[in-house]
């Protein structure tokens, strides 16, 4: 397996972390304006969010640049991460997994044991703030707070809940229904519910370590320590090693390529505090490999994101082969970056893939397999895929959107 | 230059969507939920998804699940032929897609229950219209105010302006006849059509056919 060595330093590579101003490059000034007008109708109020993990996956991402930026328009929010061990967050994964459809002998002790971590974390967080945003279930049950509080809970679920295990659901529901709104990536993951429902879409940072502009030197850099060759097409799936973004799966495809193609596969990712079953899925991905020298499996810690990036930028095709996704950011990273993606149509990725315009859909590894060749084989077609893409996110998916619908929701919560 | 005698006020506008129960699996399905959703659904579904639309075949949410979901390429075709600017009131609009849907359903009755590849989720779209300290009193002031304003509010003033009650037109071209006395480039700015362009597209038309006027 490569390993990450230590990354060129150069000027152009030195940490930033960009304002608010700085996204009028990419959204334009008027965006930005009337961010601030916005932010200004909300001035008093204060905002807390919680997830369950402060590195790692897409929610860790967004909160990552969503609460600085909502702080410099002088709403002040703040960012607890949930407290859990080792036994929650597998119990937490369990649920998770059953959330998206997957089986799941749920025991009862289990249960028992995300009420007492919850009430244990309720108990040495504040809730004093206006809104309090709780993001997935681990924390949901934080919401017993609430009582005797005059301040406004919002669920923002960010998992594809359209066919739940109805154990786990049946346990999660009564919780849910104590918020004041629940958010949703896409209107199929609702459910009949007697609390307002929204649509937010998930949101990338285009000034990000992981989606800013790079110098061609430091790609080139990148490939050259995990020993990529760049004259040979690169197929990519940025994912972290969970068996619901199907890696093993993606090999099976590449395999299936690799008879009319002389490509090569990179599965970059990494763990989250919140997922204990990385290391496992990581040796099944190793496993499948069979060591051919061509498939690049990298296990890369956190603070990758300069290295993912230069791997996105690098590739020729972007795949994202989950077999349920919540939204799957990591489409979006790819089509900014005006890259052709192959993707399964599960969760959100529907909403960032329109088929055949801005990337194209697959249902199976050999519909995988199919659509990687098409595009290999023709390269105009999918530069424009690329193009197509690229603009479909700077409309919908990026991090100012996402600020503006907060904005947005709090306001009218705050309306009697 | 001329002055207007009422300035013309900028707002900020956003949209949060908001998604509704009701949910059409069929063709009737989709006429039954027409007829009692509410009138922003309506609204969200035709006039604001015209906002995102240039990916799409058609621009109304109604005539793109017809074709993408039920292979009802011919409804498509004729729920996508509702042109929004013939049309005064949400009311208006309702009665007109749900008279299209019966009469084609009326012809094709085996299409009614057929059950789609996905539902049709109704939503709709909470605005908030936030009033800004920028004012025009003159074209020039106005194509500046449209050239800095973001794609939100353009649709706003552009789009959705027609349905507010008693304006069938956009709120430029009715401060621009009201208050400068020009019906003629109000009327130009009316036949900008908002169905085949973008809305950056619709911007630049608009700036196009003011530089025109002030030169």
């Amino acid at each position: 397996m490569d390993s990450l060595t230590n990354r060129p330093t150069t000027p152009e590579l030195a940490p930033v972390t960009p304002h608010l101003d700085d996204y009028a490059a990419v959204v334009g000034p008027a965006e930005i304006h009337e961010l601030r007008e916005l932010a200004f109708r909300l001035s008093g109020r204060c905002i807390k969010m919680v997830n369950s993990t402060a590195v790692g996956g897409g929610v860790a991402e967004i909160l990552n640049r969503l609460v600085p930026l909502l702080n410099e328009l002088g709403v002040p929010t703040q960012w607890d991460v949930l407290k859990g061990g080792n036994e929650f967050f597998a119990v937490t994964k369990a649920f998770h997994n059953a959330l998206h459809g997957e089986t799941c002998e749920c025991r009862p002790e289990w249960f028992d044991l995300f009420l007492a971590v919850n009430e244990e974390n309720r108990r040495h967080m504040g809730f004093d703030e206006d809104f309090i945003v709780i993001h997935d279930p681990q924390p949901l049950a934080l919401v017993h707070a609430r009582e005797g509080r005059n301040n406004h809970w919002i669920w923002r679920c960010h998992i594809d809940l359209s066919r739940p295990n109805a154990t786990v659901w049946n346990f999660l529901r009564p919780w849910v229904e104590k918020y004041d709104a629940a958010l949703f990536s896409a209107p199929a993951f609702t459910h009949s519910l007697p609390i307002p429902q929204y649509l937010f879409y998930p949101a990338i940072d285009p000034l990000s370590d992981k989606n800013r502009e790079l110098p061609p030197e430091f790609v080139q850099s990148v490939l050259e320590r995990f020993g990529i060759d760049p004259k040979r097409p690169i197929l990519t799936q940025i994912s972290r090693f969970d068996r619901l973004k199907d890696p093993v799966g993606v090999i099976q495809a590449y395999q299936r390529v690799r008879k009319y193609f002389d490509c090569q596969l990179v599965l970059a990712g990494g763990g989250a505090t919140d997922d204990p079953e990385g290391d496992v899925v990581l040796r099944e991905v190793e496993e499948a490999a069979q060591a051919d020298p061509d498939i690049h499996i990298l296990n890369l810690p956190p603070w990758s994101h300069l290295e993912i990036n230069a791997l996105q930028r690098a590739s020729t095709i972007v795949i994202q082969k989950s077999l349920r996704e919540g939204f799957g950011l990591t489409v979006a990273e790819a089509l900014l970056k005006k890259k052709p993606v192959v993707a399964s149509a599960v969760g959100g990725i529907p909403t960032q893939i329109i088929h055949k315009v801005t990337g194209v859909l697959a249902h199976s590894v050999e519909g995988t397999a199919y659509q990687i060749r098409f595009l290999l084989s023709n390269p105009a077609f999918a530069r424009q895929l690329g193009e197509n893409g690229h603009e479909h996110v700077k409309e919908n998916f990026l991090l100012t959107h996402n600020i503006r619908r907060y904005l947005l929701l709090f306001l009218n919560l705050s309306q009697p | 230059m001329k002055q207007a005698k009422h300035p013309f006020e900028f707002v900020a506008a956003s949209y949060l969507i908001r998604i509704r129960p009701e949910r059409a699996w069929t063709l009737a399905e989709l006429a039954q939920h027409l007829q009692a959703v509410s009138a922003a659904s309506v609204l969200y579904h035709t006039f604001q998804s015209l906002e995102s639309h240039n990916y799409t075949t058609f621009s109304n949410d109604f005539a793109q699940w017809a074709l993408a979901a039920c292979n009802e390429s011919v409804l498509a075709e004729e729920l996508s032929a509702i042109d929004l600017r013939d049309i005064a009131a949400v009311e208006e609009l309702r009665k007109v897609l749900t008279g299209t849907l019966e009469r084609y359903l009326k012809q094709h009755p085996q299409a009614g229950d057929r059950p789609a590849f996905e539902p049709f989720y109704f939503c709709e779209a909470v605005e908030t219209v936030v009033h800004l300290a920028s004012r025009a009193f003159t074209l020039e002031e106005l194509a500046e105010g449209i050239r800095q304003m973001s794609l939100h509010t353009l649709h706003h003033h552009f789009i959705n302006a027609r349905l507010r009650p008693k304006l069938q037109a956009s709120d430029f071209s009715n401060w621009i006849e009201d208050s400068l006395g020009l019906p003629e480039l109000a009327k130009r700015l009316d036949r900008i059509d908002f169905y085949t362009n973008t809305l950056e597209g619709v911007r630049k038309e608009i700036l196009q056919a003011l530089d025109t006027w002030t030169r």
